[in-house]
């Protein structure tokens, strides 16, 4: 089976031991997370896994069933790269001096539409949101001028296709006032 | 105060609603609104403030000390298995939770409801290296359905409420509640309402109509149908159906060790045992039906030998309440994702009264190959050493087949499973999944307090037996009748028989140098004997059957009989090895 990039959207109840319980469900299988990122979602009190793995469908469907029985877990759903709107974020800190020294720079930020989101005497920030590939571009292009510090955050996503939690959550609170 | 529970009595009559308790009292409260009158457990520091009230409330609730907490988990765990209620166990925080992880594993992997309990160091020390503070939250969160630390009094009656009704609910499981002494000392308003449902959990799918169909469409039209169960039958209590479903069908049943006793021994359409150490006639069949029907199962590999060579001829139908276990290792054409219960009883009107004589008569020339190959000479011995199979035969025959059998792990449970009979379901307890030495013993004492007006008759290797003998002191303490049968080969059985087999016969580490079981058990005063003769045993299970007492029997047996049929692992069920 062909191994590709799925991304996993997991709902949750807000909970410590949760991401104890996820991350344990790659591991004894070995299933390298690509990414991770934890965040809010939409319904309050909700919690949004994002996680990116290199795998097949086979693995990535029975991870799935397995994130989906935890008990914590209100629904999972995973997706290949074209059902998705995704973005990475990155940062990258460059000394102050480049901007002046290094007329290039100044054609990569522009050619790469990242955002000044600092300047200070010393040092001035970078960030990029969007696909990796173009965060990789724009690493690859500044790394010979000396980059700072840098860092990178996990994919995050958006399904086309709805991913109906709040009808879910209706459905089961009917339920359970019957 | 109402208590919503069908299989737990309800106890819940003085429960001190709205009254300032300590969290110590009112897990006490919670546990009795929880029906539970039975507790294992060891005790400790971090515990301490529980054990008090336990103390106090012990008309009510009764704690039995085992000898090691393993010990705890293991007994709770029979009880749970032979009673279908919660079984609960408690320990301290350190080593006496990390004490509790096998037992925990062992319930995970086959689907026992439990509850355990551990003290923790106060909320204020968390994280320190406290005297005793082990993570076992985290350490448990592999081996647990669900888990929480308590670090607040106020949480106890929520949570606990929690804990009992995911551990029984949907495809049961074990539960841990970590409680920091701090909860236990501090006063709540006490209010207890039992839980029903959480929002985030759905133990109770139901299978669609459409499935219900196509189930029947394939049964319908099988020429050589085929079932394989397991504990789901039992955990879903839908013997009657199976047996329903078994008759109307005309389906021949196998089932996998923990299904065991689910149907009745001698009913004619049940064909015996599947797995690595299964009959030959279910194993190498599965290869050959065209429709075949797991019915809360989950193909195990040692159920199912080579994925890549099982049943691939064969349609697949698969009844389970899991939808994790949908498509894990088998892919099938039709999935009942849903309770056994409710879908055996939706088959049944859809399919048709059928007899297939020809295809049982395929189980039935298996068999009688399998009986004189091999059968014939583990019941009915001619040569001069015991086996392990005319001591279960014996053991059938004295208890007319209405004992409770646990066995341990090794060649002697294979032995067990293989050739126990039963009348009555959830009779055949065993460490299917984990397969935990040791189990057997603190075991038997859950099944014995489960099931008081049964029979329990633990059959243990000589291996097995000294990982947890140290409960012969609650036997003893409590002179629980259980009776204890060492099959003695003076050899880790099991593991000498595949280093026999496949390491040519390097026996490393597992010859035994035994102890003097009899003097061991006498030293605990249980009546104890030793049979190393062929006359001799009958007479010694009678005295045994027939013993009000703890009886401890030990039977010295072949040292280098080797158990089969067999099928190496990696192979096909089709290749099942008889010799
Ligand atoms: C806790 C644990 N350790 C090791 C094993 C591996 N193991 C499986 S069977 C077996 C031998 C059991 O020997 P014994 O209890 O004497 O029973 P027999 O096979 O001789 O009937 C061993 C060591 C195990 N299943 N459980």
């Amino acid at each position: 089976m062909e191994t590709k990039y799925f991304t996993i959207s997991v709902y949750s109840e807000n909970n410590v031991g949760l991401l104890n319980r996820i991350s344990g469900i790659f591991l004894k299988r070995h299933i390298n997370i690509e990414s991770l990122n934890v965040s809010k979602s939409e319904i309050k009190d909700v919690s949004k896994f994002t996680i990116v793995v290199f795998t097949t469908e086979d693995w990535t469907r029975k991870i799935v069933q397995q994130i989906e029985k935890q008990v914590e877990v209100i629904k999972a759903y995973y997706h290949e790269d074209d059902e998705i709107i995704f973005q990475d974020t990155a940062l990258f800190k460059i000394a102050s001096h480049l901007l002046f020294d290094e007329r290039q720079i100044q054609n990569i930020i522009k050619a790469s539409h990242a955002q000044i989101v600092t300047v200070s005497r010393d040092f001035f920030v970078l960030a990029k949101t969007g696909r990796r590939h173009e965060i990789e571009d724009m690493y690859h292009q500044l790394e010979p001028y000396g980059i700072m510090q840098f860092v990178r955050s996990g994919r995050i996503a958006v399904s086309k296709e709805a991913m109906p939690i709040r009808e879910l959550l209706a459905e089961i609170e009917e339920k359970q006032h019957l | 105060m109402e208590v919503v529970n069908s299989k737990q009595t309800q106890g819940a009559a003085q429960t001190p609603k709205g009254m300032k308790i300590s969290g110590a009292e009112a897990l006490i409260h919670c546990l009795l609104a929880e029906g539970v009158d039975l507790i294992y457990g060891y005790p400790g520091g971090a515990i301490m403030p529980v054990y008090d009230e336990l103390y106090k409330f012990q008309d009510r609730l009764t704690h039995i000390l085992t000898r090691h907490e393993q010990g705890a988990t293991h007994a709770a765990q029979g009880y749970a298995r032979v009673s279908g209620k919660v079984g609960v166990a408690m320990a301290t925080s350190g080593p006496g939770a990390t004490n509790l992880v096998t037992g925990l594993a062992d319930a995970q992997i086959d689907s026992t409801p439990m509850v355990c309990i551990t003290g923790q160091v106060p909320r204020h020390l968390l994280g320190s290296d406290a005297f005793q503070e082990t993570d076992i939250v985290g350490i448990s969160t592999p081996v647990t359905k669900w888990n929480y630390q308590i670090t607040k009094a106020s949480e106890i009656p929520e949570i606990i409420a929690k804990a009992f009704y995911i551990a029984r609910s949907g495809r049961p499981g074990p539960v841990l509640v970590d409680i920091t002494k701090n909860a236990q000392f501090d006063a709540l308003d006490f209010d207890y309402t039992p839980c029903t449902s959480v929002r985030s959990y759905h133990p109770l799918p139901v299978a669609t109509e459409e499935s219900v169909e196509a189930a029947a469409s394939l049964i319908n039209r099988a020429k050589k149908p085929f079932i394989i169960f397991g504990q789901g039958v039992i955990l879903g209590e839908a013997e009657e159906e199976l047996e329903a479903f078994v008759e109307k069908s005309g389906i021949p049943a196998a089932w996998t060790i923990l299904g065991h006793s689910a149907l009745s021994s001698d009913h004619p359409l049940n064909v015996g045992m599947v797995g690595m150490h299964g009959n030959y006639g279910p194993n190498v069949l599965t290869n050959e039906c065209d429709v075949l029907i797991a019915i809360g199962m989950r193909f195990d590999d040692r159920v199912t030998g080579n994925l890549d060579t099982y049943a691939k001829q064969a349609k697949i139908i698969h009844l389970e309440i899991d939808p994790a276990e949908i498509d894990k290792n088998v892919k099938v054409d039709v999935a009942l994702l849903g309770d056994s219960k409710d879908s055996l009883a939706r088959l049944l009107p859809k399919i048709e009264a059928k007899s297939h004589p020809q295809w049982l008569k395929e189980f039935e020339e298996k068999h009688q190959i399998e009986y004189k190959q091999i059968i014939e000479r583990d019941l009915y011995p001619t040569k001069e050493g015991l086996t392990m199979g005319e001591v279960v035969r014996g053991i059938n025959e004295a208890s007319g087949e209405k004992a409770v059998i646990v066995s341990d792990v090794g060649q002697h449970q294979m032995i067990a499973c293989r050739y126990a009979r039963f009348k009555q379901s959830k009779s055949n307890i065993t460490s299917g999944g984990l397969g935990t030495m040791g189990f057997a013993l603190p075991a038997a004492i859950g099944a014995q307090m489960g099931a008081p007006e049964r029979p329990v008759v633990a059959v243990i290797g000589d291996g097995g037996y000294q990982m947890t003998i140290q409960e012969l002191g609650v036997i003893y303490q409590h002179q629980l009748p259980v009776k204890i049968v060492v099959l003695n080969n003076d050899f880790l059985g099991m593991v000498r028989q595949w280093q026999q087999l496949f390491f040519d016969k390097r026996y490393a580490s597992t010859v035994m140098v035994n102890p003097d079981f009899v003097k061991i058990a006498e030293g605990y005063q249980i009546k104890a004997r030793r049979v190393e003769k062929r006359e001799d045993l009958n007479d010694a299970i009678a005295e045994m059957m027939a013993s009000e007492e703890p009886y401890f029997l030990e039977v010295r047996v072949e040292k280098e009989d080797n158990v089969f049929p067999m099928i190496p692992s990696g192979a096909s069920v089709s290749d099942i090895r008889l010799s």
